[in-house]
């Protein structure tokens, strides 16, 4: 073998990269999208936006670190995870529209387009954690909870009676797995650090909790995998796991400036292609 | 804030039999420049496997002794197995 480099020799003849797709154009090209009958083809939408919406704000919230984290390792690490959740949520927002397709508002753009930049904030279905920000330790906090939920939650769907979504959740527990262990990993590497860093990750963690309970009005059958997972972490990181009520049920303030960022360039240029 | 130690990394491809240096990278230990090497050099899913080493532990040779060190195998041609044939089926040659 002869080789410019060695990235080449690593990468030669090794298709498996582009598993999905080359043109992107359509994240379900290929599969039988039709909803098995004894599916509610609207409540199946539904739980498909849902949980579209919510990896596609946490994703954008991700993003944020770029440019901005501690180190230039953890940005990467940090944009590998977004673009692994905003894979989640175009094979999603296309499957729910697919599903019901008068959810998808009336423009000329691919589905998942349409969903993602002409809904405005009280369309979107997201629950309220993947809109909040705040400091490096909060970040970690709030992935923590969000890929330890929707790990539980991506395991059971891979049983699921729709195919799709049990192919979309296949997929994402192997992503879903990595992201839980790089927060955790963080989450013990501050909690059980200095005083300072431990004061700092459990200010994070408390930050986050009122946003706990919200994640399992719909998916109570995950509660118990949740808080085991998070006391195991919260041992090692010599952390309190919080006692906190709810927060309030709307959306936070966060997310009309989230979407007024996101959908800017997509509405004011609404034949724009990639 | 005091940068955190360089480490080497090392990736094994899908069809190579080694370990390829590929870069380097910052980490606070191990176990963080393992995580790291998987987010910096297998996001295009280039690797089976990773090693990582802390640059500090690698003893390398110094240009200075180059000559001493690489010249006088230059002109032994009669080390290179090239005088008979290999046959077809022995892999990896």
């Amino acid at each position: 073998m002869s080789f410019d480099n060695a990235y080449e020799a690593l990468t030669e003849d090794n298709d498996a990269r582009w598993a999905f797709g080359t043109g992107f154009a359509d994240p379900l090209a290929g599969m039988d999208t039709t909803v098995p009958s004894t599916v509610d083809a609207t409540s199946l939408a539904e739980y498909c936006l849902h949980l579209g919406d919510d990896a596609l704000i946490m994703s954008h919230r991700l993003q944020d670190w770029c440019t901005a984290a501690p180190e230039l390792e953890d940005e990467v690490a940090l944009a590998n995870i977004g673009l692994d959740l905003l894979g989640q949520a175009r094979l999603l927002l296309s499957r729910a529209a697919r599903a019901d397709p008068s959810l998808v508002p009336p423009v000329p753009q691919s589905e998942e387009d349409a969903l993602a930049f002409f809904r405005d904030a009280h369309e979107f279905r997201n629950v309220r954690l993947v809109e909040l920000a705040g400091d490096f330790a909060f970040a970690m906090a709030q992935l923590l909870v969000f890929s330890t939920w929707r790990l539980a939650l991506f395991t059971a769907l891979v049983s699921t009676e729709d195919k799709v979504l049990a192919a979309i959740a296949a997929k994402g527990v192997k992503e879903l797995a990595y992201h839980r262990d790089y927060a955790a990993q963080w989450v013990v590497r501050l909690g059980d650090g200095t005083p300072y860093s431990q004061e700092r990750m459990q200010a994070g963690l408390d930050a986050v909790w009122p946003y706990v309970d919200e994640l399992f009005e719909d998916s109570a059958h995950v509660r118990a995998e949740f808080d085991s997972v998070v006391a195991e972490v919260c041992e090692a990181a010599t952390l309190r796991v919080p006692v906190v009520v709810m927060a309030p049920r709307e959306h936070t303030e966060h997310l009309p400036a989230i979407l007024a960022e996101m959908q800017s360039v997509a509405r004011e240029h609404p034949d724009a292609t990639c | 804030m005091t940068s955190w130690p360089l480490y080497e990394v090392f990736v094994r491809g899908k069809r190579c039999l080694n370990h390829v240096h590929v870069g380097s990278l910052h980490a606070a230990d191990d176990e963080m420049a393992l995580h790291n090497a998987r987010d910096l050099y297998t996001r295009r899913n280039e690797g089976v496997s990773i090693w990582v080493v802390r640059a500090s532990n690698i003893t390398a040779s110094s240009p200075d002794e180059k000559d001493p060190f690489f010249a006088p195998s230059g002109d032994k041609v009669y080390r290179h197995p090239t005088f008979y044939d290999i046959p077809d089926d022995v892999p990896h040659m």
